[in-house]
């Protein structure tokens, strides 16, 4: 198995501490940090370095705060499908 | 001494730059950038309408319609929208964007045009607008916001406040017996012939969410194969108004709403055609 790490980078003068992606996230990984913004939002901050990019909190985010990163390490990749995108055409690999 | 500390620094964030993967090459998700604008969005914290606004904008550009496509806007608390989608948009009186919308679309055909409405817009001033434009089978999209509240003006009882739910008018909760039941606007309209595509949806879980999108993306497709009216229900909260965190008031969507206002389509093309 290839190992899957993810980042997120969350705008903080965006976010408005709903704290929906927090509830979103699987990995546990956000938290309401203690500064606010210049809003006077409590602003999200991420607190665990498991994120593995599933990019639900970036989903739920009403206000479009959350960029996702995702990189699959190790392990040759083959591909199996190509997806048809709306617009944009994506590749699907596997591990051999 | 200070010096020494800054180059530390600067030695630190290359080494965290250079195993950073946010980069580029590694975007999975990134929040739409033409088809919105910078600004951030008035809506309160946790409300619905940011995500439905994305999903938009998402779907605007990756479908690269950002010149064909005209909104109008309502009056409520998405009376704005035009200053967060980068698209071309005209303003309604409340009520009336499913009218405006059928203007602009007999006009500029080839156009693709979409309403965007809250319930108090849609389902209580707007009733006959929206019947009669379903009923005349206008080829054009409404997105209907039903949080069922008057989010605007303070959260006032709407025709959509499930029955005995709390509301600055309706203190002691909606009393069926004298204020009516719910308007389930979305099977309503799903009778009519005009109608093509009629689907009921949320945005409260990241899988609901893909799913509204995808709606999204059928609905303009119908419009350019010029199918008929496609009508889309979003089933959303109003934090402020229900008197809840954005966390608790999903919860609340999810045992209150949604076992009133299921989701799923209601009126699907192949049902039609049989
Ligand atoms: S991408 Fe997924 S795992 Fe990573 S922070 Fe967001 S929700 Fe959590
Ligand atoms: S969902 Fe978005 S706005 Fe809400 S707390 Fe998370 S990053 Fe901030
Ligand atoms: S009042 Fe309700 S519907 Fe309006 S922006 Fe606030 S949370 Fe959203």
């Amino acid at each position: 198995m290839a190992k899957v790490y993810g980042d997120i980078v969350i705008d903080i003068e965006k976010c408005k501490g709903c704290e929906l992606c927090v509830a979103a996230c699987p990995q546990d990984s956000l938290e309401q940090s203690r500064e606010v913004n210049s809003k006077g939002y409590l602003y999200i901050v991420k607190v665990q370095d498991n994120c593995t990019g599933c990019i639900n909190c970036a989903l739920v985010c009403p206000d479009g705060a959350i960029t996702v990163y995702r990189e699959v390490a190790g392990g040759k990749k083959k591909e199996v499908a190509k997806v048809k995108n709306v617009n944009k055409d994506m590749t699907i690999t596997v591990d051999e | 001494m200070n010096e020494k500390k800054t180059l530390d620094d600067q030695h630190y964030e290359k080494i965290i730059a250079e195993e950073s993967i946010c980069t580029q090459d590694h975007v999975v998700y990134e929040p739409p950038k033409s088809a919105m604008y910078e600004t951030p969005m008035h809506y309160c914290p946790g409300c619905g309408h940011g995500v439905v606004h994305r999903l938009l904008a998402e779907v605007i550009e990756e479908m690269g319609i950002i010149q064909d496509v005209i909104g109008v806007a309502p009056v409520g608390c998405s009376v704005l929208a035009y200053n967060y989608l980068n698209i071309d948009m005209s303003e309604a009186a409340h009520g009336r964007a499913s009218a405006v919308a059928t203007g602009i679309k007999r006009v500029l055909p080839e156009k693709l045009v979409f309403s965007y409405q809250g319930d108090g817009d849609l389902a209580a001033i707007g009733t006959a607008e929206t019947l009669h434009t379903c009923n005349r089978g206008e080829n054009i999209l409404i997105i209907f916001i039903n949080n069922g509240i008057y989010g605007m003006t303070g959260g006032q009882m709407a025709p959509t406040t499930l029955a005995n739910m709390k509301s600055t008018t309706s203190p002691f909760g909606r009393d069926v017996a004298t204020m009516g039941s719910p308007l389930k606007m979305t099977d309503l309209v799903a009778q009519l012939p005009g109608t093509y595509y009629v689907t009921r949806h949320s945005v409260h879980k990241a899988g609901n969410v893909r799913k509204l999108k995808k709606a999204i993306v059928k609905s303009f497709e119908y419009q350019k194969e010029k199918k008929g009216t496609c009508f889309i229900e979003v089933v959303s909260n109003c934090p402020s108004n229900w008197k809840m965190t954005p966390v608790e008031s999903n919860k609340w969507l999810e045992e209150n709403m949604l076992p009133f206002y299921p989701l799923g389509d209601i009126k699907t093309p192949n049902q039609k055609e049989n």
